[in-house]
C-alpha cells in the first residue's frame, strides 16, 4: 500500500468504565484498520462484538462511560483523537457521516423532511434556510424520492420506512462526506426495499467517491457491499483482509464457523447463532484467545495466551495461532479441546 | 407436587445487615425512630400537660431568645400551652394517624388490587372505574369532604384517609398481578388444585407484599400532609389536641405579631418527618423493587 | 380512531356516574343527610321539611335518580349562608382560581422545566443531585406551611409584600409561589425523565452525527420532543391546583374556589362543600378526557391502534 489512506487506526482501544471504576469493559480493543479512499470495508461480527461501539470511537460520539484509552485514529491525515469538541463537530456529519439502523426513530417527528435534510448544510456550510431547502429538494431527488418538491414540506409519519432510511441517507450524503459508516442500515427494512436501498448506496459511492464502512452481521450484505472485510469478535478484530479471499479461505476458525452458518442473503433477521455458546463478558476477558471457549479447534495454547495478529499476506491479518508462521506456531495438540471441527469446516465458503 | 406445598417464586432472602448497605438512608431513618420514640414516651419526655397552659404565659418566645426562659425552651403559644410539649404529643397523632392510615388504604388496596387483578371481568371492570374515579378527586379536597360528612375525630381521619388513598395500592398491585399471574408457578399452583382463594393469598399476595411495603412508605408523607392540612382547616383532628397541623393554624394568630416560633417549628417536624419518609421510600423503591422506578 | 375516542367518552361518563354515585352514597349512608343540609340550628320542622323535600321517604334508586337529574339540570342546591345557587357562587370565585392557578402554573413551569433539563444534560453530576434534593424537598414541604413561612418572611420581617386580599399583582405573588412550589418539584421530575428519554433517542443521536453544536440539538431536536409530555401534565394540573388550593387560599384569604370551600366547611354549609366538590371532580374526568382525545388527534400511533 503506497497512497496514504483515508482512514487509519493503529492499537485503537475504548474501553468502558463504570462509575466506581471497578468494572471496565473492553468494546473496542487494540483494533488495526486502515482503509484507502473509495474502498468499501464491511464490519461483521455478532451483536456485542464492539460493531457499533468501533463506529461511534471514529466519530468520536461516546456515551459519557466509554473512553478511548490508547491508539491512533488518522482520518485524511489528521489526527482525530487530539482534536478539540468543537473541531470533531466540523468533522461530523461534513467529512464523516453516519447512518443509523432505525430509519424509523432517526428522523425527529416534530421537524419537517426539508428542515431535517438541510440542517447539516446550514450548520457546516453557513447556508440560508432558502438555500439549504433547495439543497434539501436536490438531495432527495438523488436518494429517488419521487415529488421531492412535495416531499421536503411532509413531517416523517408521512413516510414509508424504505423512503425514511434514503432520506436518512440524504442527510448522510448532504455535506459531501469522504467517509459514510452505514451501521445496520437495512436490519428494519423488508426485502424488495433492502435490495433497493444497497443499490441506492452503491449508485451514492461511485457517484460521490465515497469511502464506505458498512457494519452489519450479514455477510450475503458483505459479499455484495464490499471489497474488504474485518471480522470483529469481543471487541478484536479476529480477521481482515480483501473479501474474496475471506470467503475463499477464511483463517480464523470464527470467521469459517460464521460463513458456515451463511444465512441467505435476503434474510437479514437470521442473526448469527448457529455457533454454540456465548460471547464472553468483555468485563472479564480471558487470559488466552477470547474465542478459545467456543473454537472447535482450540488447542492447549489457545486457552493461555492470546494470539497477535498475524500478517497472511497483503492487507490481510488474523488473530489466530493456527494462522502463526510455522516458527512460531506449537505443535498441534492432538486433543482438541471443542471437537467436531470437520462439521464446521465442511461449511466453509458457504 | 402436592396441594400443600405452595410453589412461590421468591425465595426466602437471606438475612441482611441493612443499614450497611449502599445508599441506606441511616439518616432519615434515625430521624423517624426518634419520632417513634418521642410518640411513644411522650408522656415521660414531655414538661408540660399538652392541652392546659396558663393565659399569664403566653406567647412566650423560645429560651434562647430575648423574653425566653428555660421554663419553656420552645415557649408558649396563645394560651401559654408549652410548645415543646405540643410538638412532642403531636409527633403521637401524626405517628398513630399516619401509620394507621397507610394501613387501612395499604389493606384495602392490596386486597381490592388483587381481587381485582386475578378475578379480571366484570370485578375487575367495577374495582378499576372506581379507583380511576377516585382518583380524578384530588386527595384532599375529597378528605375534606369526607370530613365535613362525618366530622372531626382522629378515628374518623384515619377512615377518610384509607378510604381517600386506596387507590394507589388497588392500581399498582393490580398491574403486578396481572404480570405475576402469567408466571410459571401460578400455572402449577393452578395445576396442583390449588383454589382461586388460596392462589391469591399463599401465591400472588406474599410477591406483592414488597410492592405494598415501598408504597406504604411513599404514602405515609403524602397522609402526613393530608392530615395536617385538614388539621389545619378544621376538620381534621379536633382542638384542643395537640397536632401539628392544628399547632399551624393557632400559630396563624401569633404569624402577623412575628411569633415566628408558633409557625416555624411544627412546620419543621412536618418536614422532617415527610422528608425522612420519602427518602426511605426512594431507597426502598430502588432496593426492594425495581418495576415501581417509574412511579 | 372513532371506536377508540366512542369508547374514552364513554369511559368517561361512566366516571361521572361513578363520581355522583360516590357522593350520594356518602352523604345518604353516614347518617341523616337532613341534619347535613339544613342550616345548623334549624327546628324540627324544617327539618321533616328537608325530609319531604329530597324525597328522603322514597326508595334509594329514586332519590338517586333525583339527585342525578338535578345535577344534570345544574342545579348543585342552594347556599345557606350566602341564599344564592352553589354554581353562582362557584363562577363568580371561579376568574380568581384561574388567575391564582395561572400564575402558580407560571411559577412552577419557569423553575421546573429549566431545572429538569439541567438535571438531565448533567444527569448523575452535581445539579442533578441539587435537583433532586429540590424535587424531594418540593414534594415534602405542605404548601400552607411554604405559605405561612412567606408570610412571616416577606410581610411579617421584609414588609415587602401584602399577607392576604387580593387586588393587585403585589398579591398573588405570595400564593401562587406557595401553590407552584410542589408542582414546580412534579415538572421539574417529569422533564428530567422526559428528557432524559429523548437525548436518548435515535434522532437526537442523529442530530449529533450531524455535527451539529449542542446547544441546537438540545434546544431545538430534544427540548420541543421533551417538552409534549410535560405540557399535558400540566394541563391537568391547572385543573388540579385550582382544586387543591383550598389550603394556600385559606392562609392567603384569596377569595378563590379554595376559599369558598373553606367557608362552606367554616360556616357548615353542607351545599357549597358538595357543590365544590363535585364540580372540581367532574372537571378532572373531562380534562383527562380531552387530552386523550387531542393525542388520539395528534398521535398517529393511537389513530391506527384504535
Amino acid at each position: 500500500m503506497t497512497a496514504e489512506p483515508l482512514l487509519s487506526l493503529e492499537n485503537l482501544s475504548t474501553h468502558y468504565v463504570s462509575q466506581q471504576g471497578s468494572r471496565v469493559v473492553r468494546a473496542v480493543d487494540d483494533v488495526t484498520l486502515s482503509l484507502n479512499a473509495g474502498e468499501s470495508l464491511g464490519i461483521v461480527g455478532e451483536s456485542g462484538s464492539g460493531k457499533t461501539t468501533l463506529a461511534l470511537t471514529i466519530l468520536r460520539l461516546l456515551p459519557p462511560a466509554a473512553r478511548i484509552v490508547s491508539g491512533r485514529l488518522v482520518f485524511d491525515g489528521e489526527d482525530l483523537r487530539t482534536k478539540s469538541d468543537s473541531e470533531m463537530r466540523r468533522v461530523r456529519g461534513k467529512r464523516i457521516a453516519m447512518v443509523l439502523q432505525d430509519p424509523m426513530a432517526s428522523l425527529n417527528p416534530l421537524f419537517s423532511i426539508g428542515d431535517q435534510v438541510g440542517e447539516p448544510i446550514r450548520v457546516h456550510e453557513g447556508a440560508s434556510r432558502a438555500s439549504a431547502w433547495q439543497r434539501a429538494v436536490g438531495l432527495l431527488k438523488s436518494v429517488r424520492i419521487a415529488s421531492p418538491e412535495m416531499r421536503v414540506r411532509q413531517y416523517p409519519h408521512e413516510m414509508s420506512g424504505g423512503m425514511r432510511q434514503r432520506i436518512v441517507g440524504a442527510i448522510g450524503i448532504s455535506c459531501g462526506p469522504r467517509l459514510l459508516i452505514a451501521d445496520e442500515p437495512t436490519t428494519s427494512l423488508d426485502l424488495t426495499i433492502q435490495a433497493q436501498y444497497l443499490d441506492l448506496l452503491r449508485d451514492l459511492q461511485r457517484r460521490h467517491a465515497l469511502t464506505l464502512i458498512f457494519i452489519t452481521h450479514n455477510l450475503g450484505i458483505v459479499a455484495r457491499m464490499c471489497n474488504r472485510l474485518a471480522v470483529m469478535y469481543a471487541g478484536r478484530v479476529v480477521e481482515q483482509g480483501p473479501v474474496a479471499r475471506i470467503f475463499n479461505a477464511p483463517a480464523h476458525p470464527y470467521t469459517q464457523a460464521l460463513l458456515g452458518s451463511l444465512p441467505r442473503m435476503s434474510d437479514e433477521r437470521e442473526r448469527l447463532t448457529a455457533i454454540e455458546g456465548q460471547p464472553p463478558d468483555l468485563a472479564s476477558l480471558p487470559p488466552g484467545c477470547a474465542f478459545a471457549a467456543r473454537c472447535p479447534m482450540a488447542f492447549a495454547r489457545c486457552a493461555a495466551e492470546a494470539p497477535p495478529e498475524f500478517t497472511l499476506g497483503e492487507g490481510r491479518t488474523a488473530r489466530c495461532w493456527l494462522a502463526a508462521p510455522a516458527t512460531a506456531r506449537a505443535p498441534l495438540s492432538a486433543h482438541a479441546v471443542g471437537g467436531e471441527g470437520g462439521a464446521h469446516a465442511e461449511g466453509i465458503g458457504g | 407436587m402436592s396441594v400443600t406445598t405452595h410453589p412461590t417464586a421468591v425465595p426466602a432472602p437471606a438475612p441482611i445487615a441493612f443499614w450497611r448497605l449502599k445508599g441506606f438512608p441511616l439518616i432519615p431513618v434515625l430521624i423517624l425512630l426518634l419520632i417513634a420514640l418521642v410518640a411513644i414516651f411522650a408522656d415521660v419526655l414531655a414538661p408540660y400537660d399538652p392541652e392546659i397552659g396558663s393565659l399569664a404565659r403566653r406567647f412566650r418566645p423560645p429560651a434562647w431568645q430575648e423574653g425566653g426562659s428555660m421554663a419553656h425552651l420552645l415557649g408558649t403559644d396563645h394560651v401559654g400551652r408549652d410548645v415543646l410539649s405540643r410538638l412532642m404529643y403531636g409527633a403521637r397523632v401524626s405517628m398513630i394517624v399516619g401509620l394507621a392510615a397507610v394501613l387501612f388504604a395499604g389493606v384495602l388496596g392490596t386486597f381490592l388490587g388483587i381481587v381485582s387483578g386475578y378475578l379480571g371481568g366484570w370485578v375487575d371492570q367495577v374495582i378499576m372505574r372506581l379507583t380511576d374515579t377516585w382518583l380524578a378527586l384530588p386527595g384532599l379536597t375529597f378528605a375534606i369532604f369526607l370530613a365535613a360528612i362525618v366530622g372531626p375525630s382522629e378515628l374518623n381521619i384515619i377512615f377518610i384517609l384509607g378510604g381517600v388513598y386506596w387507590t394507589r395500592y388497588a392500581r399498582v398491585i393490580r398491574s403486578e398481578v396481572l404480570s405475576l399471574k402469567e408466571r410459571e408457578f401460578v400455572n402449577l399452583a393452578i395445576v396442583a388444585g390449588c383454589s382461586r382463594r388460596a392462589i391469591m393469598w399463599h401465591h400472588i399476595l406474599p410477591n406483592v407484599i414488597n410492592s405494598a411495603v415501598v408504597l406504604a412508605t411513599l404514602m405515609l408523607g403524602i397522609v402526613i400532609v393530608t392530615e395536617a392540612a385538614l388539621s389545619f382547616l378544621g376538620v381534621g383532628v379536633p382542638p384542643p389536641r395537640p397536632a401539628w397541623g392544628l399547632m399551624l393554624a393557632d400559630g396563624k394568630k401569633g404569624l402577623m405579631v412575628g411569633y415566628w416560633w408558633l409557625t416555624v417549628l411544627p412546620g419543621l417536624c412536618i418536614m422532617l418527618m415527610v422528608l425522612s419518609a420519602n427518602l426511605l421510600g426512594d431507597w426502598l423503591r430502588v432496593k426492594l423493587d425495581p418495576q415501581l422506578r417509574q412511579l | 380512531m372513532k371506536h377508540y375516542i366512542a369508547r374514552r367518552v364513554g369511559y368517561s361518563l361512566l366516571s361521572l356516574l361513578l363520581l355522583s354515585l360516590t357522593i350520594f352514597l356518602f352523604v345518604r349512608v353516614t347518617g341523616d343527610p337532613a341534619s347535613l343540609l339544613v342550616e345548623p340550628g334549624a327546628s324540627p320542622q324544617d327539618i321533616e321539611n328537608v325530609h319531604r323535600q329530597l324525597g328522603l321517604d322514597q326508595p334509594l334508586w329514586v332519590q338517586y335518580w333525583q339527585f342525578i337529574a338535578s345535577l344534570a339540570q345544574g342545579d348543585l342546591g342552594q347556599s345557606f349562608y350566602y341564599r344564592t345557587p352553589v354554581l353562582d357562587l362557584y363562577f363568580q370565585r371561579l376568574p380568581n382560581s384561574l388567575l391564582l392557578a395561572a400564575v402558580a402554573m407560571a411559577f412552577s413551569l419557569l423553575i421546573g422545566i429549566p431545572s429538569g433539563i439541567i438535571a438531565a444534560v448533567r444527569v448523575g453530576r452535581m445539579w442533578d443531585s441539587a435537583g433532586k434534593i429540590f424535587a424531594l424537598l418540593g414534594l415534602s414541604l405542605p404548601s400552607f406551611w411554604v405559605g405561612l413561612v412567606l408570610i412571616l418572611v416577606f410581610t411579617v420581617w421584609l414588609g415587602w409584600l401584602p399577607s392576604s386580599g387580593s387586588g393587585t399583582a403585589l398579591h398573588v405573588l405570595m400564593p401562587a409561589f406557595a401553590l407552584g412550589w410542589y408542582f414546580a418539584a412534579a415538572h421539574m421530575r417529569l422533564t428530567r425523565s422526559s428528557m432524559l428519554e429523548v437525548l436518548g433517542s435515535e434522532y437526537v443521536k442523529l442530530a449529533r452525527l450531524k455535527g451539529l453544536p449542542e446547544a441546537l440539538v438540545i434546544g431545538k431536536h430534544a427540548f420541543k420532543n421533551a417538552l409534549i409530555p410535560v405540557i399535558t401534565l400540566a394541563g391537568i394540573n391547572l385543573v388540579v391546583m385550582i382544586n387543591v388550593a383550598v389550603v394556600v387560599e385559606m392562609v392567603f384569604a384569596w377569595p378563590g374556589i379554595g376559599r369558598l370551600l373553606y367557608e362552606g366547611i367554616s360556616f357548615r354549609d353542607f351545599p357549597v362543600v358538595q357543590g365544590v366538590v363535585v364540580i372540581g371532580g367532574a372537571m378532572i374526568i373531562l380534562v383527562n378526557l380531552a387530552i386523550d382525545i387531542v393525542y388520539a388527534l395528534i398521535d398517529p400511533r393511537i389513530r391506527l391502534a384504535g
